[in-house]
């Protein structure tokens, strides 16, 4: 193969490669933004505070998402209570006292195993667990308990990467004046994580927003035609809303369906939107606290 | 230039030659090491190390890298704990007190034994809440005015305050290299620490911040007892009082720094301090 010929040949490989990945990404987007202009057109008109404040109705007309909203909005609340505390203690303790030993891994490796196992499996764990053993019934209790332990190991995963940039020789200046190990965490290490924890914890509840299956499987309702008054109340949630009017023959429940979905996706971004400008915020302030 | 990691067999080690310093200069002896070897796992870094530091001197370890001085400086206010699977034999005291001894508060030690490292390492906090760190962590203040007034004099005491005095409140990383290792060793003084280490302070500093620091260290010794591990040997000529030379984990020399660099009692001493190695 003469020199000239091999260039060419490279030359070649490396804009193909370059194409196909640009096809991709644009696949990806397509497809992504298809889906999205379809929702809005389908659904956008129906947004209006009456869909947003009315309670469930036979009319499509008349029917609003305001329990499905206050459910959502309850149920990740207190998904963020039960979970980020026990996620960030059980990262913390894996981070920074652990041993780095064999049991050490093993935990680390069954940790990422189960933010892979599926959320029905989640569902039957709550079911048995918090509905029935504990006795919490159908309650947002019982829901974000199961929505908590679904998003716990994205938790704590994200937060053990997040302790880990945090440089050796910062810890190591605190030692050195004094301070113990506990004042070192609390008052340097975690600081310094907090925008890649946030990120993690955001992350982490914009997945549990959008769960189905393990909250039917634990018996959230389909029908409410009341909002939550407190974490023992029954409740239904806006993926499971927009399910049941899916279900709908009617058409005009397909534009509800299409209506909550723009409601949940303006949900997602708001959380989003709240966790970066937190996280900003944080970093441009971080020298100066 | 000689690999440090395998011992060539030509080279007999010496038995160790501790001569202290004799005479009327003589001050009382702070840290005591006694046969003190260090472990990494199986690995022996430091071999019998046997030596006294003097109060308000400056003790200079010299020696090519992986000789054992930083781990032997590290091992005065127990850094090395935090490092997994090390292990100490001897034993090391100051002030009388066993530094490895069971009932030995390890965080009170640190704040007596205060440490400047390598690579300056501010916290991302403003100038001054740096300094109040060590104050706070170990409950030392009373008053907004206490606070206030300690964090000042530990940044005279570290020739930063005229420089800096008007910006408290503005984030330490915005400092110059230099500006950031003397607010380090600030931060170390605040605690009114005995003995300050000081691991390589000025190899990342250009000249004049390195001249500031040696400066500063002059000035220091009056107050403390000073340790500091330099690879620059004008450095340790110029700063220190006494000079220690390790080599492969072994304390080979530590004399009066002008006889080490003029007329030391090792053959081996010599030829690293004229540059035949290292």
């Amino acid at each position: 193969m003469s020199a000239a010929f091999h260039r060419l040949w490279r030359t070649l490989g490396d804009r193909l490669l370059q194409v196909t990945g640009l096809a991709a990404t644009v696949a990806a987007l397509l497809v992504l933004a298809l889906l999205l202009v379809d929702v809005f057109a389908d659904g956008l008109g129906r947004v209006s505070w009456q869909f947003l404040t009315s309670f469930p109705s036979r009319r499509a007309a008349s029917a609003g998402l305001f329990p499905a909203l206050m459910g959502s909005l309850y149920v990740i609340t207190l998904t963020a209570i039960l979970a980020v505390p026990v996620g960030v203690g059980a990262a913390v303790y894996l981070q920074e006292y652990g041993s780095q030993g064999r049991l050490a891994r093993l935990l680390e490796i069954n940790i990422a195993n189960l933010a892979g196992v599926p959320s029905i499996v989640y569902g039957l764990l709550g079911l048995g667990l918090f509905v029935r053993a504990l006795g919490f019934g159908r309650s947002v209790l019982a829901g974000s308990a199961t929505l908590a332990l679904l998003v716990l190991p994205v938790v704590i995963l994200a937060t053990r990467e997040a302790l880990r940039t945090v440089p050796q020789e910062v810890r190591e200046g605190a030692y050195a004046l004094g301070a113990t190990r506990w004042q070192t965490i609390w008052t340097l290490v975690l600081p310094m994580a907090f925008p890649g924890i946030l990120t993690g914890v955001i992350l982490a509840l914009s997945r549990a927003i959008g769960e189905t299956a393990p909250l039917i499987t634990i018996g959230a309702l389909t029908y409410v035609p009341f909002a939550p008054d407190g974490i023992m109340s029954p409740f239904t949630v806006l993926p499971i809303q927009i399910f049941n009017w899916v279900s709908r023959p009617q058409a005009d429940f397909r534009v509800n369906a299409a209506a909550g979905i723009v409601v949940l996706l303006c949900l997602l971004v708001t959380m989003n939107g709240v966790a970066a400008w937190l996280r900003d915020r944080y970093q441009s302030r971080g020298g100066t606290t | 230039m000689i690999d440090t990691t395998a011992p060539s067999v030509r080279i007999r080690m010496p038995a160790v030659t501790v001569r202290q310093e004799q005479g009327a200069a003589l001050t009382p002896v702070k840290i005591t090491a006694e046969q003190l070897s260090f472990y990494y796992g199986r690995k022996r870094a430091l071999e019998d190390v046997s030596l006294n530091i003097h109060a308000n001197r400056v003790t200079a370890f010299i020696g090519p890298s992986g000789c054992g001085k930083s781990t032997f400086l590290r091992t005065l206010n127990r850094m090395n704990d935090i490092i997994l699977g090390t292990r100490v034999e001897g034993s090391v005291t100051l002030d009388g007190l066993d530094i490895y001894g069971p009932s030995t508060d390890v965080v009170e030690l640190r704040r007596r034994v205060g440490m400047v490292f390598q690579k300056s390492n501010p916290f991302p906090k403003s100038i001054f809440e740096n300094v109040a760190y060590g104050l706070r962590v170990n409950g030392m203040v009373g008053s907004r005015t206490e606070l206030q007034d300690r964090v000042e004099r530990s940044l005279r005491a570290a020739a930063l305050w005229e420089e800096i005095s008007d910006r408290l409140h503005e984030p330490a990383l915005a400092l110059s290299g230099g500006q950031q290792q003397r607010l380090c060793i600030a931060r170390a003084l605040a605690v009114e620490p005995d003995v300050l280490l000081m691991d390589e302070p000025a190899s990342a500093l250009d000249p004049i911040a390195t001249q500031r620091i040696e400066e500063l260290i002059h000035e220091l010794k009056r107050t403390y007892t000073i340790v500091i591990v330099t690879h620059n040997m004008q450095q340790a000529a110029r700063v220190s009082d006494t000079t220690a030379f390790f080599w492969l984990g072994r304390l080979i020399e530590c004399d009066r720094t002008d006889k080490i660099f003029t007329a030391p009692g090792e053959k081996l001493t010599e030829d690293y301090v004229t540059g035949r190695f290292g």
